[in-house]
C-alpha cells in the first residue's frame, strides 16, 4: 500500500534506498494524491535518487514556494482589506505554519486562506471584504442561510481578480458540533506577528489542528494534517496541550491525533498518552488507505467516515433536513 | 475629501522587476508572484511613492515637477492610483 | 489497475492505468516507437476508469483522472478510450506542468530554429504543424511547446497529433502513408483523428531548438499579415500558457526574453495550404 509507504518514507527518509522504480512511481502517486509531494520533496532533499525522481521533486518544492508566496500574498491582501476595521484576524492552518516559518509549512500545499475573528466583527469583516473585490461563491439562499445558522464560518467568498477563496471562522468546530471550543480564548491568545496579523497560541495551533483532524473533517487530506500535527508537536512540545485541549473540549481529539501521530511518523509524545484505543485502527487504516495508482481504497471505512463527519458537524435530524433539501435540488454525494 | 487625506506607499523598488517590451513594461511583483504589464505613468507613481508615502496631491506636484503631465488631474491620477491598490502595488495607508 | 502503459514524450514521462484493454492496446500500437520514461519512473500518472464496478462492461464509460483532475471531467464512452488517454495526458501537463514554461502552441524546427504556432482552439495550430511536417520540417508538437527558463530553448512534446473535422481529410491527402489512429466521429469535439508523428520528429525529440519566430494564425479570413509588439505578444502568450503564474519569476524570465528576442506576426489565412506557404515566406524573411 502506498499510503504505508508514504508514511514509512515520511518517519525514515533513509529508507528511499530500497525502493525500485515502481516502488517510487507508488510514492510518488502517493504524496500527490495526499497534497504532500512539496513536503516530501523537502523531506528527501540531498538524498540520493534516480534523476527522474529528482527532478519530480525539485518541480514539487518550486510549486510549494509558489503556493507559499501566493498563500502569503493573499492573507496581506486581506490585512489590507480589513486594517480599518481594527479588530485582531488571526490566520490558521497551512497559511499561519508559512506565516509564521514553522516546520509544518515547509513543503506544504495550501489551499483557501481560512482566518478567525471575534463573532462580534464578523459583520464588518464581511462588509469589508466584499468592498475590497472578494464576492460570494454560492448566491444560493439555502446553502447561504445553512452557512450563517450552523457553520463556523460565513459562506465562502472568493476574489474576483485573483480567484482564491476565504473563509471566514468565527470559532474553530460548527455550531453544531457537540464540542464547543473557546473561541474567544483562542483569538484573546493568539499572537501577533510582525505585520499585524495574528496566529494562535502554540497549544491552540495543535489543539485546532487535531479538531481538524478528527472532530471537524472526513479525515481526506488526514496524512498532511496529520504531518502537521507531528511537525507542531516537534517543534513546540506538550507542555500544557493536555489541559488546554480539555479547557476546549478536545481532549479525546488532541490525544488520539498525538496517538496517531506516533503510530504513523514516530511523533514523541509523553509515555502517559499511549493508552490505546480500538478505533485508532480504525482512524489509521481509513488515513493510509492509497494504492500504488494513488487511489484511495477500504471504500467502506470511507463511507463510515462520510457519515460520521457528518453527524459531528450536525444533530441527525438537521442532518436529514439538509441531505433532503440537497437531494431536492438535484444533489448527490459523490463516491 | 474630508477628515485627513489618504496616503499612498508604493511597493519596495527591490521587490519589483521590470523589462521594457516597447510602450509598455512588464512589471514582475515578487511578493505576490503577480505581473502587470503597464505604461508611463505608472512607473513614475511607483517610483514617486516610496520609501515615503504621499496624498494624491503631493503625488500630482511631484509629477507635474518631473513630467510633462499635460492633463494634471488630480480625479485621474486618483483612478490611475486606485488600480494600483486593488492590485496590492501600492497600500493606502 | 488491470492494464497499464507506459510512454515517454519529449521530456516528460507518463504511465496510463486502465480499467479496459482496449486504450491500452490502441496507445501500444500508436506510440509503439516512442520510448519509456527515464528510469522507469513517469512524471505522471493518468487513469481510466469505471465510474461504478458494473459500468466497466454495462455501456462502459471511461472517467480520466489521475496525478491531478478537475472535479467536472466529463466521462466518454470507451470507443473514445484513446481520447481519454490523450484528454489525460494533456490534463496532468495543464494542471501539473511545473519544470518548462508550457505554451499551448503547436511547433515546427528546421536548421536546429523553431517556429511556434498559437491561438486559439480552431485556430489551425494542429493541423499547420502536420502540413509543415509533411513538407520536410521537424514536428515539434501539435498543441504544446515547452520553453526551458533556463536556457530559453525549446523542447518537443510530439504526442500523438489530434486532428478535427476537415483537417482528418486534408491531412490523409497530403500524407497518403502516414500511420493514423482510428477514426473517432462525434466526439464533444466533433470527429477526431489521430495522425502520428513521423519517425524523425521521434527519433529528435530530445533535440531542442532555439525559438526563432512566433505566430499568431487566425482561420477564415484572406490572407493577410502584420507585426506583433512584444507587449502583445507577452500578454498573449500569458494567455496561452497554463503555468505562467505557477512558474513564478522563472516564467515572468522565459517569457520575457521570448518576446523580446524573438519575432512576432499575426496571420490571417483561408486555407491550410495558403497558411503553409505564407508560413515558409515569413520563415524567409524573418528567421
Amino acid at each position: 500500500m502506498s499510503g504505508t509507504l508514504l508514511a514509512r518514507i515520511m518517519r525514515d527518509p533513509s529508507q528511499v534506498e530500497a525502493l525500485d522504480a515502481d516502488g517510487w512511481t507508488g510514492l510518488i502517486a502517493a504524496a500527490r494524491a495526499e497534497q504532500m509531494v512539496g513536503t516530501l520533496g523537502h523531506r528527501l532533499d540531498g538524498l540520493p535518487m534516480p534523476g527522474a525522481v529528482s527532478r519530480i521533486l525539485a518541480d514539487a518544492r518550486a510549486s510549494a514556494a509558489q503556493g507559499r508566496t501566493a498563500a502569503l500574498w493573499e492573507a496581506e491582501m486581506a490585512r489590507r482589506a480589513l486594517a480599518k476595521i481594527g479588530a485582531p484576524v488571526v490566520l490558521l492552518k497551512g497559511t499561519a505554519y508559512v506565516a509564521a516559518g514553522l516546520e509544518a509549512g515547509r513543503g506544504r500545499s495550501i489551499g483557501d486562506l481560512d482566518i478567525l475573528v471575534p463573532r462580534d466583527a464578523i459583520d464588518g469583516v464581511e462588509a469589508a471584504l466584499l468592498s475590497a473585490g472578494w464576492e460570494w461563491v454560492k448566491p444560493d439562499p439555502y446553502d447561504d442561510a445553512y452557512y450563517r445558522r450552523w457553520m463556523h464560518e460565513l459562506p465562502p467568498l472568493i476574489h474576483r481578480e485573483r480567484d482564491r477563496m476565504i473563509d471566514v471562522h468565527h470559532t474553530v468546530l460548527p455550531l453544531t458540533a457537540p464540542i464547543t471550543p473557546d473561541a474567544a480564548a483562542l483569538v484573546g491568545d493568539s499572537e501577533a506577528l510582525p505585520n499585524g496579523l495574528r496566529i494562535l497560541a502554540p497549544m491552540d495551533m495543535i489543539c485546532h489542528a487535531a479538531a481538524h483532524l478528527i472532530a471537524d473533517g472526513d479525515l481526506a487530506g488526514g496524512m498532511r494534517n496529520l504531518w502537521d500535527i507531528h511537525c507542531l508537536i516537534g517543534e513546540f512540545g506538550t507542555d500544557g496541550l493536555e489541559a488546554r485541549a480539555a479547557h476546549h473540549g478536545l481532549r479525546a481529539a488532541v490525544l488520539r491525533a498525538a496517538r496517531l501521530a506516533v503510530d504513523v511518523y514516530g511523533t514523541e509524545i509523553p509515555d502517559a498518552w499511549h493508552r490505546r484505543n480500538v478505533a485508532d485502527t480504525l482512524f489509521k487504516r481509513r488515513l493510509l488507505a492509497r494504492d500504488g495508482w494513488g487511489r484511495k481504497t477500504r471504500k467502506l471505512t470511507e463511507q463510515g467516515f462520510y457519515v460520521r463527519s457528518h453527524l459531528l458537524r450536525m444533530p441527525p435530524k438537521m442532518l436529514a433536513r439538509h441531505l433532503w433539501t440537497k437531494w431536492r435540488k438535484g444533489y448527490r454525494p459523490v463516491g | 475629501m474630508t477628515g485627513e487625506a489618504t496616503r499612498y506607499r508604493a511597493a519596495a523598488p527591490d521587490s519589483l522587476r521590470a523589462v521594457t517590451l516597447d510602450a509598455m513594461v512588464a512589471l514582475y511583483h515578487r511578493a505576490s508572484g503577480q505581473t502587470h504589464v503597464v505604461a508611463s505613468p505608472v512607473p513614475e507613481i511607483l517610483e514617486a511613492l516610496h520609501p515615503d508615502p504621499l496624498t494624491l496631491d503631493a503625488l500630482l506636484a511631484q509629477l507635474s515637477g518631473r513630467f510633462d503631465i499635460g492633463d494634471a488631474d488630480v480625479r485621474a491620477l486618483e483612478a490611475r492610483v486606485e488600480e494600483l491598490v486593488a492590485a496590492g502595488l501600492v497600500e493606502a495607508l | 489497475m488491470r492494464h497499464r502503459f507506459d510512454v515517454r514524450i519529449g521530456p516528460v514521462g507518463f504511465r496510463v492505468g486502465s480499467d479496459w484493454r482496449g486504450p491500452v492496446a490502441q496507445l501500444e500500437t500508436l506510440y509503439r516507437d516512442y520510448p519509456r520514461p527515464e528510469d522507469g519512473i513517469p512524471d505522471f500518472t493518468v487513469r481510466l476508469f469505471a465510474a461504478r464496478p458494473w459500468r466497466r462492461v454495462v455501456r462502459p464509460s471511461v472517467m480520466i483522472s489521475g496525478d491531478y483532475t478537475i472535479p467536472d471531467a466529463a466521462p466518454l464512452p470507451l470507443r473514445l478510450g484513446l481520447l481519454a488517454a490523450e484528454m489525460g495526458m494533456n490534463l496532468q501537463m495543464a494542471l501539473a506542468q511545473r519544470r518548462y514554461l508550457l505554451l499551448h502552441a503547436s511547433a515546427a524546427e528546421r536548421d536546429g530554429r523553431a517556429v511556434l504556432m498559437t491561438g486559439v482552439s480552431g485556430a489551425g495550430k494542429s493541423t499547420l504543424a502536420a502540413l509543415l511536417m509533411a513538407r520536410g520540417w521537424r514536428l515539434m508538437g501539435d498543441e504544446f511547446a515547452l520553453i526551458d527558463p533556463e536556457t530559453g530553448l525549446v523542447h518537443a512534446f510530439p504526442r500523438l497529433i489530434s486532428l478535427k473535422n476537415q483537417a482528418v481529410a486534408v491531412m490523409e491527402h497530403a500524407l497518403p502513408d502516414g500511420r493514423f489512429g482510428p477514426p473517432m466521429p462525434d466526439t464533444p469535439k466533433g470527429d477526431i483523428r489521430h495522425l502520428v508523428p513521423d519517425a524523425r520528429a521521434v527519433e529528435t525529440m530530445d533535440r531542442p531548438a532555439s525559438p526563432a519566430l512566433i505566430l499568431f494564425p487566425t482561420f477564415g479570413h484572406e490572407a493577410a499579415e502584420r507585426p506583433v509588439l512584444p507587449s502583445e505578444s507577452f500578454v498573449r502568450l500569458t494567455q496561452a500558457s497554463t503555468n505562467y503564474l505557477a512558474l513564478a519569476e522563472r516564467g515572468y524570465d522565459a517569457l520575457t526574453r521570448l518576446v523580446t528576442t524573438v519575432p512576432a506576426r499575426a496571420i490571417d489565412y483561408p486555407d491550410a495550404q495558403t497558411a503553409v506557404a505564407q508560413v515558409e515566406t515569413l520563415w524567409e524573411q524573418t528567421a
